[in-house]
């Protein structure tokens, strides 16, 4: 039981934490920009490829440098060619332009890289067990993802409030227009933020291919579940998106280790439901198999009871 | 004429051929297209075609007439087609004796309960929040049919056998060219539902809450109630196409719920026009064609849509309509000859740049696919040896020199617009 719960609070900080690079660049491009960029996910998927090819020639390391790099030089390519041309046609035509490049983006990696998951593995250096707890091992790599992580999240929290950039950044979310007019270079700091954010999600994607997957369909599955921890955390708010990363990674994690259904509650009251009927899966169904949908459950709940999201402060 | 001659002239109003000529043609059109295409090939395109014109018509009644963009509306559609599925199989057991050309109708009732049910909280915001419920709702019907294997089959589907229902004229409906009949009598009638929803108040009324909800509220309608509306009769129109996909195909699986499926009739609208009413047509008949005959050229077809949708978003937001629409003034001023030649000026390069880029990507993608050894490629029934430099120096040669072309006769075009559009005052 003990074993249960310290590796699935471990797994769920990792799988939370990693969740939580991916949210911050988009809940800040969102609060700068007002659009919800579906191709974010597209560019970790690009993070993973690019350095399991990097990797194949030079190494993991220089992966870890150079793919997020090439990331957030996409990013920034694809604001300021991309996004500025259609920003004039409303945020509708933005949300679909961003919906139609993550669709582009996934061709786009199968068409070069095939539709097959890729080799990419764990570096030598970090392939073994960090400790072993009654049984049961900790790898390395997870280790170094945390602490990946939690060093990024200390970089953005310093940058946002200790550095002059992070200042004008932090004013040009809320008051684009009075930062422009005292003389600072707007659609630059635009530019800089998408390329930053997607440098993140390229630098998740670095450390999160080998233990998550190398394949095309790897946007899709993790793209949702960030929206819903942008969404639920509350649309451009950083301290939000942390906390509801952490929330859904350690639901998530915690519900699949979880192997009760409500018949198995039914039947601590001597009742039960043993017939054969259409609707059976409703009391059979064990929390480890609704563990994919708790997140869109708890996104459909925020956005009826409080659409602002956990701290949130506007919704659109 | 005198002027009270001229006055009766006037107010003699069109007989009902005219007025309603469009809907007449549309008629005979429908009735006489698998004469004209009349391969099983082509009748399969035509009923699919048919399906996912419907589907795309349902989506644009909320992207273009409401605003809304939903990134969920393949859940109305599969939880339609699943439920008529399931009345398909009542029937084949004899419990319900409906004949099949009905079953849409199930499907269309069990689209709207859902679309009431899910629209009472989506509907309350539109914009962001809207996509975001809608994404959250898709998300979750889609895995939730994976999870409850006994409503919706879980990997396998749902089966059903159209052609074991009661007796309709003699028809069993086991030959494609009677579904086509089916599938060709529910577009007329949703087409024309849907248009004519489009002219009622509520109608004009979503119109006006997409363009501007606070003075819609000031007007004195609620524009909760009027998205509400509009969302759930889109999700009644969805459901009768998930009912013709379920006497189609007669197998509903998860793939009809999930967010490709809703990505799509997102594409197949937006390409067509979401600004027309009959955009939507254009893009799911120009969808469908490139779905089914593209792919039988060329393995990277969803590569090419791709970058045609993404080029529609960023160079023609008002879709392949908002083109041919844009020209109505000019032709109407009979001006549109004037432009001919600056067309193929500018459209002859153009061709060129892209033939030289589909050369190039499927150079590319032959040599990725290929095994060693394996050099020769048939690209337009002319063959290439991609080992060698010379198609790829063809190839680049035309992108690069087309563009540059193309770019340089732009100006012209330009001016050519400018000439023949009309002004103001009516020009010359």
């Amino acid at each position: 039981m003990l074993e249960l719960v310290v590796f699935s609070l471990l797994n769920g900080l990792v799988y939370g934490l990693l969740l939580f690079m991916l949210s911050s660049g988009l809940t800040l491009i969102f609060s700068m920009m007002g659009v919800l960029n579906f191709a974010h996910a597209s560019v970790y998927m690009l993070g993973a490829y690019f350095a399991y090819s990097i990797s194949a020639v030079v190494g993991f390391w220089p992966g870890l440098i150079i793919a997020p790099l090439g990331a957030g030089v996409l990013g920034a390519l694809v604001e300021r060619y991309g996004l500025r041309n259609v920003h004039r046609y409303g945020h509708v035509a933005e949300l679909i332009f961003t919906f139609g490049l993550a669709f582009l983006i996934e061709e786009l990696v199968q068409f070069i890289w095939g539709r097959s998951t890729m080799d990419y593995a764990v570096p030598e250096a970090l392939d073994f067990p960090l400790f072993t707890l009654f049984d049961t091992q900790f790898p390395a790599f997870k280790a170094f993802m945390l602490l990946i992580s939690v060093g990024i999240f200390v970089f953005l929290l310093l940058i946002l409030t200790r550095t002059r950039v992070g200042l004008i950044i932090q004013a040009a979310i809320t008051h684009p227009n009075m930062v422009a007019m005292l003389g600072h270079n707007v659609p630059f700091v635009f530019m800089l933020v998408f390329g930053v954010g997607s440098a993140l999600a390229g630098l998740a994607g670095v450390i999160a291919g080998p233990v998550l997957g190398t394949f095309p369909g790897m946007a899709v599955v993790l793209g949702s579940i960030v929206f819903v921890v942008v969404v639920v955390g509350g649309l451009g708010s950083l301290v939000g998106a942390f906390v509801a990363s952490l929330l859904i990674g350690l639901l998530q994690t915690f519900a699949v280790a979880l192997d009760y259904s409500l018949n198995d509650f039914f039947a601590l009251f001597g009742a039960g439901f043993d017939a054969e009927h259409i609707l059976t899966d409703l009391w059979t169904v064990t929390i480890a198999q609704i563990a994919p949908i708790l997140p869109y459950l708890l996104l459909v709940l925020i956005l009826i009871f409080r659409p602002t999201g956990l701290f949130g402060t506007r919704e659109t | 004429m005198s002027s009270n001659q001229k006055t009766v002239a006037l107010e003699r109003q069109p007989g009902i051929l005219r007025k309603y000529l469009v809907w007449f043609i549309t008629a005979a059109a429908l009735a006489i297209l698998p004469w004209i295409f009349n391969t099983t090939f082509g009748i399969t395109v035509l009923n699919q075609m048919g399906i996912v014109i419907i589907f795309a018509l349902s989506y644009n009644m909320m992207l273009g007439q409401g605003g809304m963009l939903s990134f969920g509306h393949a859940v109305y559609f599969g939880l339609g087609g699943f439920i008529a599925v399931h009345a398909m199989n009542f029937i084949s057991d004899g419990v319900l004796p409906l004949p099949i050309p009905f079953v849409p109708l199930i499907g269309a009732f069990a689209g709207m309960i859902f679309g009431v049910i899910f629209g009472s909280f989506s509907t309350n915001r539109a914009g962001t929040v809207f996509a975001m419920i809608s994404l959250g709702i898709g998300e979750l019907i889609a895995a939730s049919s994976l999870i409850f294997v006994g409503f919706f089959g879980g990997e396998e589907g749902v089966t059903g056998d159209r052609t074991e229902g009661p007796e309709f004229f003699g028809l069993d409906f086991a030959r494609d060219i009677e579904v086509y009949y089916i599938v060709a009598f529910w577009v007329f009638v949703a087409t024309l539902l849907m248009y004519l929803f489009s002219r009622t108040p509520v109608g004009r009324m979503a119109n006006a809450v997409r363009d501007n909800p606070e003075r819609a509220e000031f007007v004195g309608y609620s524009q909760k109630v009027v998205r509400y509306i509009s969302f759930s009769a889109a999700g009644f129109f969805a459901g009768i196409a998930g009912g013709l996909f379920a006497i189609n195909y007669e197998i509903l699986t998860e793939e009809t719920l999930n967010l490709v499926t809703s990505g799509t009739v997102l594409l197949m609208a937006y390409i067509g026009g979401i600004g027309f009413f009959f955009g939507p047509i254009v893009g799911a008949v120009v969808f469908t064609l490139l779905q089914t005959l593209l792919s039988n050229y060329t393995e990277i077809w969803a590569l090419y849509v791709g970058i045609v949708f993404v080029a529609t978003v960023m160079y023609a937001p008002y879709g392949l309509t908002g083109i041919i629409m844009i020209h109505g003034p000019i032709a109407q001023s009979g001006r549109l000859g004037s432009l001919l030649v600056p067309y193929i000026k500018i459209g002859i390069p153009a061709i060129i740049c892209t033939l030289g880029v589909i050369g190039l990507l499927e150079m590319l993608h032959f040599q990725n696919e290929s095994g060693a050894g394996d050099s020769e490629l048939n690209l337009f029934g002319i063959h290439f040896d991609v080992a060698t430099p010379y198609p790829w120096i063809l190839a680049i040669v035309m992108t690069v020199g087309g563009f540059m072309l193309a770019k340089r006769l732009t100006p012209q075009l330009v001016a050519a617009w400018e000439v023949a559009t009309p002004t103001q005052q009516g020009g010359r």
